[in-house]
């Protein structure tokens, strides 16, 4: 009630929240996170434009990385024709069609899990949408992300979608293979990403001749390795909760 | 356009807050959106004005305060603005992004209550 004259009309209130916008998105990523940690898989979020790569990385990755089960769900509009793909090339994948959905929220990967003997896993892809705008503020519980650049897209990638580019952990620079047909020179992409990401990471590789795969698959090893050391020192049982 | 589906929650948790405190209004609801946050302040608002009809929100003004990308030295304290190569020549350290920037909160609602 109005308390200045006690005329009974309602207060005007200002409740302070102080909130992320997307407080309801991270909690379904802390729970797909939890889920990956318990049984030690490491997630990747890989992201990257329409075209830049990211599937045929996954597919050359199925080649060089024995000895490791790998799965992986995979983001498209309209169609599955990259799960498709990364099943020929022996990863167990699910498709999740997105409709016109630009993104892959943490809700849509969490689905995806069920019906997925994705805890018998040690590696576990997230191919989103192609898209450099809106996967990247999207948490989906993933350890780390990744994201494929192609040399065909322009040294000046990076600094036009710098919220992408600054949440990568590393950059997979891409058909390198092509390089000596075009106009590009990759210490400018490697400048641009600098401007963007605090501690730049990228590999050069080319999926086609096999360059750079086996520095590629060095980082996915190490990166294994720390969640793995993680889920040692930090036994807990998890209960599910939803 | 991942700006609808952030409005659509934004909308809900207002009328989560106002249902909760028995609201029989709401004025304002504002909001914190930093640049390096992946939103587009305009397409926010236009979002907004698309799905505050028929919601607790139908006569709430939207305030929409914005922060520019910035990142900060640990060590010297050097501020570095979009474009710079963001590691400190001095210190050779890697600059820290500051909060504000990657910033996409729900700040606060002024509502009418009983």
């Amino acid at each position: 009630m109005c308390t200045t004259c006690g005329c009974g009309d309602p207060a005007l209130v200002p409740v302070e929240l102080h909130e992320r916008i997307l407080a309801g998105n991270d909690r379904t990523a802390a729970h797909n996170r939890e889920h990956f940690r318990e049984w030690g898989i490491l997630a990747l979020n890989v992201m990257g434009s329409p075209g830049s790569g990211k599937t045929a990385l996954l597919e050359a990755t199925a080649r060089i990385w024995s000895g490791v089960r790998l799965g992986a769900v995979s983001a498209d509009l309209a169609t599955d024709n990259d799960a498709r793909r990364l099943e020929r090339a022996g990863i167990p994948s699910r498709a999740i069609t997105t409709g016109q959905a630009c993104h892959l929220d943490a809700e849509m990967v969490h689905r995806a899990l069920h019906g997925f003997a994705w805890n018998e896993l040690d590696a576990f892809f997230i191919e989103n949408v192609g898209n450099l705008v809106c996967p990247a503020i999207y948490d989906l519980g993933q350890e780390a992300n990744v994201i494929a650049l192609s040399v065909t897209e322009g040294e000046d990638k990076p600094l036009k979608y710098p919220v992408m580019f600054r949440k990568a952990d590393l950059v997979v620079v891409t058909k390198c293979d092509l390089v000596p047909h075009l106009d590009v020179d990759l210490d400018r992409i490697e400048d641009a990403l600098s401007r963007v990401m605090p501690e730049p990471r990228a590999i050069r590789v080319s999926a086609r001749t096999g360059e750079g795969l086996e520095a590629w698959k060095a980082w996915l090893e190490e990166r294994r390795a720390s969640v793995a050391r993680a889920r040692a020192e930090e036994p807990r049982g998890h209960e599910h909760v939803r | 356009m991942h700006e609808y589906s952030l409005v659509m929650s934004l909308v809900q948790r207002v009328e989560e807050e106002a249902r909760a405190r028995q609201a029989v209004a709401v004025h304002a609801v504002k909001v914190s959106v930093g640049q390096l946050a992946g939103v587009e302040p305009e397409l926010f608002r236009t979002a907004y004005e698309t799905f505050r009809e028929g919601t607790v929100c139908e006569r709430a003004a939207l305030e929409i305060s914005t922060w520019p990308a910035s990142w900060t030295c640990p060590g010297c304290g050097r501020t570095f603005a979009l474009g710079e190569v963001l590691r400190c020549g001095a210190c050779d350290r890697p600059a820290k992004v500051d909060a504000r920037s990657e910033a996409l909160l729900l700040d606060a609602i002024d509502m009418e209550v009983p």
